[in-house]
């Protein structure tokens, strides 16, 4: 009895010693940060370094995918909510107006470079040449019917070899992302709607019908030719491997790590090297950015040092660490002016 | 009427070989299923030992690092180039390498983490400026793969990531005994890093522990409070009838669900902090509490009735019967539920999710508000990692985890076997 007693009393003693530092939410002294899984191994890396070289506790950092990432961010403007957003594309017009609504009324944009999607096979496979019309027509649901004619089929390509005949006679069956990713957003905008428009009734149907555009282009087949294989590209790496006659789908930074696993297929004329990318010429990249919570610029410790580091050439330069973690460097005058805006923290205004 | 009628005995006879057979094949079904699970058991343990073990051993550089008072000043050694002194101990080994391009090659050899090894050295021991000192220092992840093997030697250059002439530099090394590999003590002290050879799980067992503090802690008493209440005091009514379905339907809510609970009631609505190991713990009470609930009452059910009479004879009241002899009695059984209870939380990663500690955290937490990981979740964020080398360091978590889990299951198999008492 008196050890129940007891064993109660230090029970509660433990419990009590253990809330009250925490209700003192408000004092955080650590940065938080939320977004994009594709942004998310350039930011920890900065927030690595930014942790090691100033006096500031290190960042934490959710992969919450863009989306993911926008809500926590635009939930309020408390310090219990993140103070910066990555995202693998650009903040919505809808998504902004969440913020105003709930007092995140100034918000800075900073572009911090580019990423390549590739389309990759095994080193044990011939690299494949593809355009991207060859990729729309291998992998939508609906397709033009191949005998000629403004008409939608099931899409009834079995192998390359169906859909081009210089394409060898592999069976189609590709891994990609699923429809959470931001990488498959971008997948969808830069490949499909593109392959799709090679097609001019389909092209007309963006003007005259966008949803029925969007439902033709953007929605996958769905009778395995293209397998959704979550948001582990490791796996879709190891799968290339032992599958040499399908392909997949990633960022560059994946490739970047196996180049002696997986090669990327030259697409529209160009091979996915670090080059071909910052250049512009290999087409399927995207621009990355992160998004400021302005009001909490001083407020937490250590933000205007963080952005300064993510800013600075050693980090997002040319031969700066980021690159090496494959993250594809702006062009010079890109990133003075998006260094200029970080350091103004100007606010972004969303058309 | 000369056939003789079948004796019982023939009967038996008659189908005995089928019966025989039947008996053995039952048996071979039983046998089968667990050489197959056997197997598989056999199949994940060897491909997760086979990629982690040598994640426990991580190469090393031996340089001459000379503390160059010029570039280290007493006053302001917190901001010297500490990456300097690395670079130029690396470039005396090598004084044949010249040209930019080359020497960068050449630096990036030994990791970012040598330069914070020295500035600790220096930090703590000022007295180091000026000489110079024999060092073993981490190398890169790439060079770690390539010395294991993960990188293989007879490709192009142009597809791995460690080139050439940085082959030829490591073949130097080796050749000249600087380059060895060591056991890997930062993969024990560290906290997670987007340097391979930097991360540890040092964060994440620690996040792990203090979770489980805050589980232990809340779910063991309240969870035998409701136990010896249902079991002892309760009546047998529709309320409680409602009540024990309940919990045993909780026991077998998928743990995503109590993740989304937490969300709403301790961040939204609490204002309890993100990614705290204090929110992980209570949402992890919840879902364990149905199981040390149910394992607590069914420990409380096989204390003989003799044993509550015989107090309740010699005069004891209810409270000092329960408290004197049944939980004591009981205490073996509800102390295995509960290990095992916290055994799964352990290896939770899906209502964590929903709280925010599935997250890139490095310094090492060290109360329960700190930001934290736990090791499951550091597995997760690793195996999606590109880098190779986070490929061995997954397996070598995941083999560090089960080695707790083991110590867990073992422990209360332990006590179990030491307290428990037949009747």
């Amino acid at each position: 009895m008196q050890k129940l007693s007891m064993s109660l009393a230090a029970v509660s003693l433990m419990l009590a010693s253990a809330a009250t530092p925490t209700l003192a939410a408000d004092g955080r002294d650590y940065i938080s940060m939320v977004g994009s899984g594709t942004v998310y191994p350039f930011a920890t890396a900065v927030a690595e370094q930014f942790g090691k070289t100033t006096k500031f506790k290190t960042p934490k950092i959710e992969a919450t995918g863009t989306g993911g990432g926008m809500k926590l961010f635009c939930a309020g403007a408390g310090v219990d909510t993140p103070d910066i957003t990555n995202a693998s594309r650009q903040m919505k017009k809808s998504e902004m107006e969440a913020c105003q609504k709930n007092g995140v009324t100034e918000v800075v944009e900073v572009k911090v470079g580019y990423d390549g999607i590739v389309f990759a096979n095994s080193k044990k496979a011939a690299p494949m040449k593809l355009s991207r019309k060859d990729i729309y027509l291998a992998l939508a649901k609906q397709v033009p019917s191949p005998e000629g004619g403004d008409k939608l089929v099931a899409n009834p390509y079995k192998t390359w070899k169906d859909v081009n005949p210089a394409l060898p006679a592999n069976k189609i069956e590709v891994f990609g992302p699923a429809p959470i990713s931001g990488t498959r957003d971008a997948f969808t905008e830069l490949v499909m709607d593109n392959g799709c428009e090679a097609f001019p009734f389909i092209k007309a149907m963006q003007k005259s019908d966008e949803k029925q555009f969007k439902a033709v282009c953007q929605t996958l087949r769905e009778d395995g030719g293209y397998v959704e294989a979550g948001d582990n590209y490791n796996l879709i790496v190891q799968k290339l491997e032992t599958s040499p006659a399908s392909m997949g789908i990633f960022g560059f930074s994946y490739l970047d790590q196996n180049g002696d696993k997986v090669q990327g297929s030259i697409i529209d004329g160009s091979v996915p090297t670090f080059d071909n990318i910052a250049s512009g010429k290999y087409v399927i990249s995207r621009p990355l950015f992160f998004y400021i919570k302005k009001a909490h610029v001083g407020v937490i410790p250590g933000m205007n040092e963080y952005i300064a580091e993510f800013t600075s050439d050693r980090a997002w330069g040319k031969e700066g660490y980021l690159a090496e973690k494959g993250l594809i460097p702006a062009p010079a005058d890109e990133r003075k002016a998006n260094a200029e805006i970080a350091k103004a923290l100007k606010t972004v205004v969303i058309k | 009427m000369n056939e003789k009628p079948i004796s019982t005995m023939d009967r038996v006879s008659v189908g005995l070989a089928k019966r025989y057979r039947k008996e053995r094949r039952f048996r071979l079904f039983g046998l089968a299923a667990i050489v197959a699970s056997l197997l598989f058991l056999v199949l994940l343990l060897g491909s997760i030992g086979a990629k982690g073990w040598t994640a426990f051993q991580q190469t090393h550089i031996r340089l001459d690092v000379f503390f160059d008072p010029a570039v280290l000043d007493v006053k302001n050694l917190a901001t010297a180039n500490y990456a300097n002194l690395v670079k130029e101990a690396v470039f005396v080994l090598f004084p044949q390498v010249e040209g930019r391009q080359d020497k960068r090659l050449l630096a990036k050899m030994v990791s970012g983490g040598a330069a914070f090894e020295l500035q600790r050295m220096v930090v703590s021991n000022p007295e180091l400026i000026g000489t110079t000192k024999s060092l073993w220092v981490i190398a890169k992840d790439e060079v770690d793969m390539f010395v294991k093997g993960y990188i293989p030697r007879n490709v192009p250059e142009s597809e791995r990531r460690v080139s050439d002439k940085q082959v030829a530099w490591i073949d130097q090394l080796v050749a000249t005994g600087r380059l060895e590999k060591k056991f890997n003590t930062i993969f024990f002290q560290a906290g997670d890093s987007r340097e391979p050879e930097l991360a540890g799980i040092r964060g994440a067992v620690m996040g792990s522990l203090f979770t489980l503090m805050v589980t232990l802690v809340l779910s063991f008493p309240v969870g035998v409070a409701a136990a010896v209440y249902l079991e002892e005091f309760a009546p047998q009514n529709r309320w409680t009838d409602l009540i024990e379905v309940n919990v045993n339907n909780l026991a077998a809510i998928p743990s995503i669900v109590f993740g989304l609970l937490g969300l709403a009631v301790f961040l939204n609505f609490m204002n309890l902090p993100r990614s705290a190991s204090l929110v992980g713990g209570l949402v992890l009470t919840l879902m364990t509490l149905p199981t040390i609930i149910i394992a607590s009452r069914a420990s409380l059910k096989s204390v003989p009735p003799s044993i509550r009479e015989a107090a309740l004879g010699v005069g004891a009241s209810k409270m000092q019967t329960i408290s004197h002899h049944i939980l004591p009695l009981a205490l073996p059984g509800i102390m295995t539920g509960t290990i095992i209870g916290m055994a799964r939380a352990l290896g939770e990663t899906a209502p964590l999710l929903m709280i925010g500690m599935v997250a890139f955290i490095v310094d090492v937490p060290h109360s329960f508000s700190d930001p934290a990981t736990v090791l499951p979740v550091q597995i997760y964020l690793w195996a999606g990692s590109p880098e190779r080398a986070f490929i061995e360091r997954t397996s070598a978590a995941i083999m560090v985890l089960l080695f707790i889990l083991l110590l867990m299951n073992a422990t209360a198999v332990f006590l179990r076997n030491k307290f428990e008492r037949r009747w």
